[in-house]
């Protein structure tokens, strides 16, 4: 039991902000931006005795609408598959958040506290095995809708999403490579540190000490500076398996009326409507631990932060304060990662299906490939063949 | 009972009753497809027990999430009915199935007893990717290569059966 109560409030915890606090305001800045990039007012209208709150109420009312709506199940369909279709595409986007760690290590005494509810040696393995169960979500909805557009629109999403999944597993091989784990949290810790850029010339012998101030040019060792391309395709292939614009080809609207999730309404529509939002804090948690550092804050490790305040406030608070500001720091990159992406789906129009499949087979998966041989090179050169 | 115990007989019965289910299923293809589904899911759960955990992961990764899908997808497309199967044909099928099932029960508990291996204490990293990563490309790295062959082999056979029927 001991070891139960922390994982459950940390469960509590993370689920509460992804869930309860990023995913509906997500849908408000959604609304908003597309209003702003559209030169549009946006939604402003639901109040509460005249407080609209800049239409900050606006998820409040939606859900409230989605609640009382009629829950219609076609004529013909498969009942019991048309309304366990809903669940099964949101529960395992909600399963990812337990492997990914918005927090370090921290020890107060005697009890440590460690922000990651399941740290598993194999966690990204975790998070795309669980990714590819949300696959049948999408698939089995449109099945069970009796409805052409809908089959046509998981056709599409069962092509689409098995398709990105290898080029997705293939595009970050080389960042397991440079960090050497498959485990988040180690992932991160390697992240909390920095190098220098130019620290290669010294490495092999090209120049004996570099001058002063070339030697203070550093970068931190985050995934998106040592794999920058790995970065780029990752992010695009999390974003086609998210299936938003501009790779909404399942759910294309002048296409397909509404995708896969035609003949869905009420709350089982606004699962399928929520957990994509949801996935959206997903992707930009997972790119964040994975190629931005994670919790860390860049050029302040760890140890040097609580170094830095521990003679004045004790280590007690410095550990706390660290700790505090280590969350904080990660949720604000996973907001900079929302933002991009909400970015990309405002910006980009959709291209054709057949082009989607063209960039996954034929450009980002010999790339990928490419990538990891090239990554094999560049570590064998930098250590020798000897670690 | 402990938790790995719990664990074992519900992955167990979880995987017995959805192959169940997936047979039973035949009139409809697709619950058939989502049962096995939870067939493999309850297999990957007793993998986890079992501490093999790439195994599980690529068990749901390849086998549920890909795999799966493709038979969804040629399901879909092929839209099978019911009527598909032939009862004549199928009485054949059913007498062939449990006579299969039969003999492989019996072979099954015949060896049973002196297959089983004694318990072992399992060694550091059992069953995690550097483990299974570094067994793969040293002691059995003709064996993963004769197989990679294969399955280009069977890749580029897929690709010109397919291009046979465009044409």
């Amino acid at each position: 039991m001991e070891e139960l109560l922390p994982a459950i409030l940390k469960t509590l915890f993370i689920i509460a902000i992804a869930v309860g606090a990023f995913a509906p305001i997500i849908t408000w800045v959604e609304r908003k931006q597309s209003a702003v990039m559209q030169d549009r007012i946006g939604a402003n209208r639901a109040d509460i005795a005249g407080i609209t709150l800049l239409g900050l109420l606006h998820p409040l009312a939606d859900v409230l609408k989605l609640l009382t709506k009629e829950d219609v199940v076609p004529r013909g369909a498969n009942r019991f598959l048309h309304m366990a279709a809903p669940l099964i595409a949101a529960i395992p986007v909600i399963a990812s958040f337990a492997v990914i760690p918005y927090g370090g290590l921290y020890e107060f005494g005697e009890t440590t506290i460690h922000l990651v509810v399941a740290d598993l040696d194999w966690g990204i393995l975790y998070i795309f095995a669980i990714a590819s169960i949300a696959t049948y979500g999408t698939v089995i909805s449109g099945w069970a809708s009796n409805n052409n557009w809908s089959l046509l629109g998981s056709l599409r999403a069962s092509a689409q999403m098995i398709s990105y999944e290898v080029t997705m597993g293939l595009s970050i091989v080389g960042l397991f490579m440079a960090f050497q784990t498959l485990r988040l949290t180690d992932m991160a810790v390697a992240q909390d540190a920095s190098f220098r850029l130019l620290g290669f010339l010294e490495h092999f012998g090209w120049i004996q000490t570099l001058p002063g101030w070339l030697s203070w040019i550093q970068l931190p060792n985050w995934g998106l500076f040592l794999q920058p391309l790995g970065f780029v395709m990752f992010l695009t292939c999390v974003m086609a398996e998210n299936k938003r614009p501009p790779f909404d080809l399942p759910e294309a609207e002048s296409e397909l009326v509404a995708g896969y999730f035609t003949e869905y309404s009420g709350m089982r529509f606004g699962l399928f409507y929520m957990s994509e939002f949801i996935e959206v804090v997903v992707i930009a948690a997972l790119t964040t631990a994975l190629f931005l550092g994670g919790w860390a804050i860049p050029f302040l490790p760890q140890e040097t932060l609580i170094g830095a305040v521990s003679p004045v406030f004790g280590t007690g608070v410095a550990t706390g304060l660290c700790m505090v500001l280590h969350v904080l720091t990660f949720f604000l990159k996973v907001i900079v990662m929302i933002w991009l992406q909400m970015q990309i789906r405002w910006t980009l129009p959709r291209p054709r299906y057949d082009q989607v499949m063209d960039l996954c087979w034929k450009i980002m998966l010999p790339l990928s490939l490419a990538n990891i041989v090239v990554t094999a090179l560049v570590i064998l050169l930098i250590t020798g063949g000897t670690s | 009972m402990t938790a790995q115990a719990f664990f074992f007989y519900f992955a167990a019965a979880l995987a017995v009753v959805s192959a169940l289910g997936m047979v039973l299923n035949f009139r409809n293809t697709v619950a058939a497809a989502m049962s096995l589904v939870v067939t493999m899911i309850g297999l990957a759960i007793v993998y986890v027990v079992l501490e093999a955990h790439l195994v599980a992961a690529l068990q749901i990764m390849v086998y549920a999430g890909a795999i799966v899908v493709v038979f969804l997808f040629v399901v879909m497309l092929l839209n099978l009915r019911s009527d598909t199967f032939h009862p004549a044909r199928q009485r054949l099928l059913k007498a062939a199935g449990a006579l299969l099932a039969l003999g492989l029960t019996a072979a099954f508990l015949s060896l049973m007893p002196t297959a089983l291996p004694t318990v072992q204490e399992l060694p550091e990293g059992f069953g995690g990717y550097r483990a299974v990563g570094l067994a793969l490309f040293t002691r059995f790295l003709l064996a993963f290569e004769v197989s990679s062959l294969l399955l280009l082999a069977a890749m580029v056979g897929a690709v010109v059966l397919a291009k046979r029927r465009i044409d």
